[in-house]
């Protein structure tokens, strides 16, 4: 993972106040919420596996979208690597806003098994990373709840979040 | 907001007043058809390929290195991730490697809860390989169906080793864990349900006016091509060379089992289509005859080697001796003879194969693994050429390539 | 004083280094014990000049010069019916030889027999490619140049393979570490952000056991040990895992632990 410290509690913990227009937008978003095909490695096929027939991944209202134009959340599965990371980093700003990042198992968040020359370690060098998964490879159930966590987490966000400043990584 | 950095726009990839006049396509390494991290650069005349140059390399984790870091039991792991669709058999690859290094052999339960293993991910690795092909192709819902059977075998190796996907379940010497009860039964209900489904599988395609279209007399690959470019697996076998390592260089316990090795003579993506579907009936046919062949064998399941191999469990906890020999194997490191082994085995993408290079020391002096993928990968550059955009991604998804395994 | 680290090999070395331990070497034959080996050797010796050859585990390996190698490769391709060239790389022994040794691996679909040939490469010399007689030579010599810094003359395309094109150095040799040297740590950095924000985002974490002391959940909780049963949640509300959300009044359906169904064996 990154060094650098970020601070998740800065508004004091405190919950937000939102009102109606907001949750119905934050249901509208968290409940369509379309990731983009970013299968890099061996968590691909477990992403996969969620998006077949017995974790199904549709019933989320998930479809998964190969462009990034079209696509909300980034789901990083798999290992980065240095020769990859100009990529990433480049389709994650093609994404339009509101856009979030699962970071999906050791590899993506920090490096995982593999402590070489040739790994990124950790995605959040490059990109701004929302949820964490841990695992190897994370079962399905697991990218769905991290899903669901992210469902929370979105429906807790005031929908002018875009006229905040946004992290670098 | 865009955050800014140093990325350019890539215009300059496109080529508008060029005297040839042909199109650069830059098939990047995130596709939803890549199958992993390939980048393809094709240059189009129309719709027609005219250079293909395939560049890999984004997903080198420096495994090689690794293993020159790392002792050889401490190693098993990190190769479960290079084929990752059937993970056991890159783990076999490597414990039958290091076996014939140190020169024991697996007891006879061992090779037989290996064996049903590797033929179970020779059916998972087959189904995933149907499900994206066809995804692919067009034909999208074999994905969902394919890896509904996927989850059923994935189901048993959960519950012999815990993991569904990279396993990790056999040791140098050996396997650690017996079978548990009802896994034979589970299995054979498996085996059975996947018979009726290949059939409705293969009704689905095998007939079908658009998969043949879109299949037949797309990807040739000669036998001289394919002696040539190091094919190995069902790309040699579609060329018409009758080459199964199980059969010609057995290994394990494969001279005692009875299969066949389905080959075609096609030459073309169509014939390896019905290779893999064989080749799935075939692994049924096997674990079938392994199971009679358990309940014969006695318990033993790790080989006795004190040397190199620790001591059962029940001896560690118990023993003052195994404990401290436990002890001195696992954080030393067992130190195998000197010299080189290489030692290829039929992974379902083909002959992988391990050259290690010892100099006595617990960890590895250079393990160079030899992986089918790559030269499949390599192939891209001449059979691309002359065929039209839809094929490349029709040849891609047939030749059955995994990225982890190309980069390592 | 401090453990002498040799800088010609930095990989990870034993703790313990086994003084008197003399380790075995695995079992060489003489070539005449298989009649398949020995003819092929004969007619191979009679026109190739061979420094070594002995049978290693089922392989015939043979070590012959390197300006002799593509002749070799020749005469078994056409010859003694060895067709697929295998893999080919190189084992660095720089430090102790002051070379490569190249190893070529030779399978032969008709006789079912597998032969190795060995080379040795001083350190600056440069190797022949094999592209003219096997293609599966092109992107194996791309990945040996790329990865241990062997030079092949006559490649087609000798170019980076597996590594970034503007990489420095040869990963695979022993001289480099296993996380790579400064230029390596800051490779993605500086592609895409540039060299200022080396401070923002700050060095790679490769401590496998770093934990962060005053993190902001407080996982863990170094400097914190205290009796068991002391009560630590400092007022916080007991939040139990809960996988619906309590405030969405009506906007979303709960779903009711009575309602559901569990299943004994999934179908």
């Amino acid at each position: 993972m990154a060094q650098h410290k970020v601070n998740y509690l800065q508004d004091g913990g405190a919950p937000i106040k939102l009102t109606t227009i907001d949750k119905l937008v934050n249901f509208g978003r968290s409940n369509s919420l379309w990731p983009m095909t970013y299968g890099l490695a061996c968590c691909a096929i477990e992403m996969m596996a969620t998006g077949a027939s017995r974790y199904d991944f549709d019933r989320f209202g998930t479809i998964f979208r190969a462009s990034p134009r079209q696509s909300d959340v980034l789901i990083i599965a798999g290992t980065l690597t240095k020769k990859h990371a100009e990529f990433m980093r480049r389709l994650y700003d093609q994404m339009p806003d509101p856009k979030w990042v699962i970071s999906m198992g050791s590899c993506a968040n920090t490096g995982g098994m593999f402590n070489t020359y040739a790994t990124v370690q950790g995605a959040d060098r490059i990109i701004p990373v929302d949820i964490y998964l841990p695992g190897c490879a994370p079962r399905p159930e697991t990218l769905q709840y991290a899903l669901m966590t992210l469902q929370k987490k979105i429906r807790k966000e005031s929908i002018f979040r875009a006229h905040k400043k946004k992290r670098l990584v | 907001m865009q955050q800014p950095n140093r990325l350019k726009p890539f215009f300059e990839n496109i080529h508008f007043e060029r005297e040839d006049n042909t199109m650069m396509v830059n098939f990047g390494p995130q596709h939803p058809s890549a199958h992993g991290q390939l980048r393809l650069v094709l240059e189009l005349q129309g719709e027609e390929v005219v250079k293909s140059r395939p560049m890999i390399g984004y997903l080198h984790r420096g495994m090689e290195k690794m293993a020159e870091n790392m002792i050889y039991n401490e190693f098993l792991p990190t190769t479960d991730r290079m084929d990752y669709i059937a993970a056991t058999s890159n783990n076999y690859g490597y414990a039958l490697a290091v076996e014939k290094l140190l020169g024991i052999e697996a007891p006879r339960r061992a090779e037989v809860i290996r064996t049903m293993l590797l033929e179970l991910n020779r059916i998972t690795s087959h189904l995933f390989w149907l499900a994206t092909h066809a995804l692919d192709v067009g034909a999208m819902s074999m994905f969902l169906y394919c890896f509904r059977e996927r989850e059923y075998a994935m189901d048993l190796i959960e519950d012999y080793c815990g993991a569904r996907l990279t396993h990790s379940a056999i040791r140098i010497g050996g396997v650690p864990l017996d079978l548990p009860s009802n896994w034979t039964e589970d299995c054979i209900s498996f085996l059975a349900i996947l018979e009726e489904e290949l059939e409705k599988y293969e009704g689905l395609l095998t007939e079908n006016r658009i998969w043949k279209m879109r299949l037949e007399n797309v990807g040739i690959i000669t036998q001289d091509m394919a002696k040539s470019w190091g094919c190995s697996g069902i790309a040699l076998r579609g060329s018409g060379i009758k080459w199964d390592l199980r059969k010609e260089m057995p290994y394990g316990i494969y001279d005692e089992l009875d299969f066949d090795v389905p080959v075609s003579y096609t030459n073309d993506s169509y014939g390896r289509y019905k290779i893999c579907i064989a080749e799935m009936r075939e692994s049924a046919k096997i674990i079938k005859q392994l199971v009679p062949m358990y309940e014969k064998s006695d318990s033993a399941l790790m080989a006795h080697a004190p040397n190199y191999i620790s001591a059962p469990k029940e001896q560690i906890m118990t023993q003052n001796y195994s404990l401290m020999q436990h002890f001195v194997l696992v954080t030393q490191g067992m130190r195998p003879p000197k010299g080189e082994v290489y030692v290829a085995t039929e992974s379902p993408k083909g002959e992988l194969g391990y050259f290690i290079v010892s100099d006595g020391s617990p960890y590895a002096y250079r393990m160079k693994i030899r992986t089918p993928s790559f030269q499949h990968t390599a192939i891209l550059e001449e059979l691309l050429v002359g065929l039209q955009l839809a094929d490349v991604v029709t040849i891609i998804g047939n030749l059955n390539i995994v990225f982890g395994e190309i980069d390592r | 004083m401090r453990q002498y680290k040799s800088k010609t090999d930095v990989q990870r070395k034993s703790y313990f280094s086994d003084r008197f331990f003399v380790s075995p070497n695995v079992s060489r034959e003489d070539i005449t014990k298989d009649e398949i080996f020995n003819a092929d050797f004969e007619k191979f010796s009679q026109a190739i000049n061979v420094e070594d050859a002995y049978v290693e585990h089922t392989h015939l390996v043979i070590h012959i010069n390197k300006n002799a190698l593509l002749a070799a490769m020749k005469l078994l391709k056409e010859e003694l019916e060895y067709d697929m060239l295998i893999e080919l790389s190189a084992i660095d022994y720089l430090a102790k030889r002051d070379g490569y040794e190249l190893f070529y691996e030779m399978l032969s679909l008709s006789k079912h027999k597998r032969l190795r040939i060995k080379c040795f490469l001083q350190k600056d010399e440069t190797v022949e490619s094999l592209t003219s007689l096997f293609n599966s030579a092109n992107w194996s010599e791309r990945e040996m140049y790329d990865m241990l810094g062997v030079k092949v003359v006559n490649h087609p395309n000798m170019k980076r393979i597996i590594m970034p094109d503007d990489w420095y150095d040869h990963p695979l040799r022993k001289t480099y570490p296993l996380q790579g040297d400064e230029a390596a740590s800051w490779y993605e950095v500086d592609k895409i952000f540039g060299k200022e924000a080396r401070d923002i985002i700050g060095p790679e974490q490769r401590d496998p056991a770093a934990i962060d002391r005053y993190d902001t959940t407080r996982f863990a909780r170094l400097g914190h040990e205290v009796p068991y049963e002391t009560d630590i949640s400092e007022f916080e509300p007991e939040t139990a895992i809960s996988y619906q959300e309590e405030d969405i009044s009506g906007i979303m359906k709960k779903l009711k632990p009575e309602e559901s169904v569990v299943l004994k064996r999934r179908r």
